[in-house]
């Protein structure tokens, strides 16, 4: 009893007027926050991650959640987080657990850049009557054309690699089918073949089900080689190679044996509830040309069929790895940043491992230019893209493409509680109880997907319209485009922006 | 010809400018020199900064001939720059390594001098080349240079509204590295992508103004890259992916490896550019044609303009006046 209990994270209150006993949220909260006893909802405030289920779910709008009731003596450097965390620590003398990206109040260099617009002299396009290019090719490109005329008919020499094409540079990001559950799966790879993107496997395999999708599905090799064989790196339209993560750097993963289910266990190539656990290493990378040997090993092993990707978490070095990434026979190189979402990280890596997204891209595409080789390698970014605008800005910072994930979960029901590690998700995203996965229901949640990329597209070619630009690949590195708002100078040099007025 | 023609047609387009800036390029100017680099330079105070560019062109070969660009006062046009030009002959041995060591021995030493050397701006830099530029009209300008004293096989002439650089005389077009010279209508949106595209092969972008990536693109992709010009056009102003997927097959792949190779040298934004080399000249505009651009010929003789009219000036029977697709090549070829 030395610590105590500490103050209730959320207090819920139901408003017994309104309420009218139907029951849903006892159904709904797989926290067991709710029950009902003699004519009366009774609550465990408690137990309450404020993921919102219940207040989705109440048809008279009775249930009301409070954050943090209770106030702590007010102190700005011993903050109620600190000392939580200090509080946890001392009881288990473990490493706390997190989900979700980082959650300091890291300032965030997306919300000082402002994008640039038309007026006067030159002329902004209207997509809605002119045509707007959105069309992106990842994948190797020649440094330069060979040619030779042949009976006045113009013979292209070079021989182009295999390119992933994208009819809009969102693609989802990877998320294994264990992290998050098969129907939200299923529901993004269903998007993302209507929308002609790309989605991740993440590195947890790839379910038969998914298979009619297979084309539209880039799939991961990771530490743990979790379901890798050759069906299934033959079965993918890229293969990407992970080698960090942006919400915990330098560590691998763990999916707890819990969430090993029959099916997870048979796409996982694991036995039913072992740990999966990824190592933090690649046992076979331990230098860049162990890295260059196992992008050869995939293409030779899918006869260089497949562009393979290169993910690395953002981190101070960034720039020169990927220039040593670009070297290989890799296509693409995928930057993480540290806000990139996860379902269970240790919290010191989520909030003070890494760089920014932003930053990582610029400093990257600044040293691929400066060796000659930026357009040879294509350049995704990911890690806490929340909205079309900050598409268009990483891609004037000089990404080809972003991938997005938790704005992905969002667009199916998530609401970004990070208890994604409990396994318990009642929206049916990040679980695989059965009851709590067939809330999710593919058929509405592909559309509410589809629906996103296509108006995050739609606002795209608005945004590029307004620029006077009309295919993407202007917007690429076009960093003139971008304005710093209230940035300082040293930030500003290292994404080559100018300040607002300038 | 001489320089009286263009003169004239520029001077039907004065709507077009605003005083601020006005150029010439005539090919074929210094038959005298002609094997020789005519480097032009504006000196800022020439006594101070001409030492400092006479010896980076020492290191580099041998000044055969140099001179004061010869100007006659106009009313208008404060001369704030020398303009001077040096014939000079590179030394091809001090390049071991290239396959066209003058040139890039040539393109070297603009790079040096424009960004190591302050109150020197080199403008002109090919061989037979001519360029005449200043801050005024065109008319000022022409007689300024007094261009009705040379001639050319091939002139062309611009005309500057300035919004970026008013009044400085190294932002008035055309824009000339080595043997290629550029004039254009517009603002090019996409700039930074391609001059950090085209920075990252050694040029380095220094007039404060859009167009000099056009030259730069175009040393790059035809004297270094070995495209033919109609290729480069294609891929400073491609089709629409859409025509793409609509076309037979090589042609599609022969589009599709232009797009990828060279995405970052697409140019958006409004445009019309002329650009020149010593045996073509290459009209086109941007894929949607936000700015103007006819064509006239009268026998041998290819005319490129914004406007019907200035043609007409120059060419009153002239027969066939035509307007190209967005995006469409014209080339002009000089055939001796």
């Amino acid at each position: 009893m030395t610590i105590g209990s500490v103050p209730v994270k959320f207090r819920i209150s139901v408003d017994h007027d309104q309420c009218m006993l139907c029951g849903r949220c006892v159904e709904n909260c797989p926290y067991d926050v709710f029950r009902l006893e003699n004519g009366k909802i009774h609550v465990n405030s408690r137990k309450c991650v404020a993921c919102h289920r219940c207040i989705a779910m109440c048809p008279r709008d009775a249930i009301n959640i409070r954050e943090r009731p209770v106030d702590y003596r007010s102190h700005p450097v011993w903050t109620t987080e600190t000392r939580e965390a200090i509080y946890n620590q001392a009881r288990t003398g473990k490493i706390i657990l997190a989900g979700m990206g980082n959650a300091k109040p890291y300032p965030i260099i997306f919300d000082s850049l402002v994008l640039d617009a038309c007026q006067v002299t030159n002329p902004s396009i209207d997509p809605l009557r002119e045509p707007m290019e959105l069309r992106t090719y990842l994948g190797k490109k020649p440094s330069r054309l060979e040619t030779r005329q042949r009976d006045g008919d113009v013979e292209v020499l070079t021989s182009l690699s295999p390119n992933l094409q994208l009819e809009t540079p969102i693609m989802i990001g990877h998320m294994s089918y264990g992290a998050i559950s098969l129907n939200a799966q299923a529901s993004i790879a269903r998007a993302v073949s209507d929308a002609g993107t790309f989605m991740g496997t993440g590195e947890g395999g790839l379910h038969q089900s998914l298979y009619p999708y297979q084309d539209h599905m880039i799939v991961q090799v990771a530490s743990g080689r979790f379901g890798v064989d050759i069906n299934y790196l033959e079965r993918g339209a890229a293969i990407e190679i992970k080698i960090g993560q942006g919400a915990k750097p330098g560590i691998g993963g763990h999916l707890p044996g819990e969430k090993v289910c029959e099916d997870v266990s048979c796409t996982r190539m694991i036995p039913v509830g072992s740990d999966a656990i990824s190592p933090a290493p690649h046992h076979d990378i331990y230098s860049i040309e162990d890295l260059k040997q196992l992008v050869r090993s995939l293409k030779e092993a899918t006869e260089w069929k497949k562009p393979v990707f290169v993910k690395i978490a953002a981190v101070h070095n960034s720039a020169a790895i990927a220039a040593g990434i670009a070297r290989s026979a890799a296509d693409a190189v995928v930057i993480d940043g540290f806000r990139g979402g996860t379902g269970a990280a240790p919290r010191v890596f989520r909030d003070h491992v890494g760089i920014p997204v932003e930053a990582a891209i610029a400093s990257v595409d600044a040293k691929l230019r400066s060796q000659g080789i930026r357009n040879e390698v294509s350049l995704i970014a990911s890690g806490g893209i929340r909205e079309s605008a900050d598409v268009a800005k990483v891609i004037a910072l000089g990404a080809d493409a972003v991938y997005i994930g938790t704005a992905a979960l969002v667009a199916m029901g998530c609401r970004v509680c990070g208890t994604c590690y409990r396994g318990l998700c009642p929206w049916g995203i990040a679980t695989q109880r059965p009851d709590l996965v067939a809330r999710l229901d593919p058929e509405i949640a592909s559309r509410n997907v589809g629906n996103l990329i296509h108006a995050w597209t739609l606002e795209l070619s608005e945004l590029m319209g307004a620029a006077g630009i009309n295919s993407i690949e202007s917007l690429r590195g076009n960093r003139d485009r971008l304005r710093g708002y209230l940035l300082d100078e040293s930030i500003m040099k290292v994404l080559d922006v100018r300040p607002v007025g300038a | 010809m001489d320089g009286r023609a263009i003169r004239s047609a520029l001077s039907m387009m004065d709507e077009r400018g605003s005083g601020e800036g006005a150029g010439y390029v005539a090919y074929g100017a210094f038959p005298e020199f002609a094997d020789y680099y005519a480097i032009h330079v504006f000196f800022d105070a020439i006594h101070e900064t001409k030492a400092a560019v006479d010896q980076e062109l020492s290191k580099w070969g041998t000044i055969v001939h140099e001179e004061e660009i010869p100007t006659y006062e106009q009313q208008n046009i404060r001369k704030i720059h020398t303009p001077w030009r040096y014939f000079f002959q590179p030394d091809a041995r001090l390049m071991p390594r290239s396959t066209t060591p003058e040139d890039d021995i040539i393109m070297h030493l603009v790079m040096k001098v424009n960004t190591s050397i302050p109150g020197a701006l080199v403008y002109a830099s090919g061989k037979n080349i001519a360029i005449f530029k200043a801050s005024g009209w065109p008319e000022e300008v022409a007689d300024f240079y007094r261009i009705q004293d040379y001639k050319g096989y091939i002139w062309l002439g611009h005309n500057r509204y300035p919004t970026n650089t008013p009044g400085w005389w190294g932002g008035a077009h055309p824009f000339n590295l080595l043997h290629w010279s550029v004039v254009h209508n517009g603002e090019i949106t996409s700039y930074g992508t391609n001059r950090r595209y085209i920075e990252s092969y050694g040029y380095r972008c220094t007039m404060f103004t859009d167009t000099e990536v056009v030259a730069y693109l175009f040393d790059l992709l035809v004297r270094r890259h070995h495209l033919a010009p109609e290729l480069a056009v294609r891929a400073l102003a491609p089709p629409f992916w859409d025509e793409i997927d609509r076309m037979p097959g090589g042609e599609a792949y022969l589009n599709r490896a232009i797009r990828l190779t060279y995405g970052p040298a697409l140019m958006n934004g409004p445009f019309a550019i002329v650009v020149a080399k010593p045996d073509a000249i290459v009209g086109f505009t941007d894929r949607i044609k936000l700015r103007p651009l006819v064509t006239g010929t009268m026998g041998p003789r290819l005319y490129i303009s914004s406007e019907e009219a200035a043609i007409r000036v120059m060419e009153p029977e002239v027969g066939d006046i035509t307007m190209p697709r967005a995006g469409e090549p014209v080339i002009g070829r000089v055939y001796s």
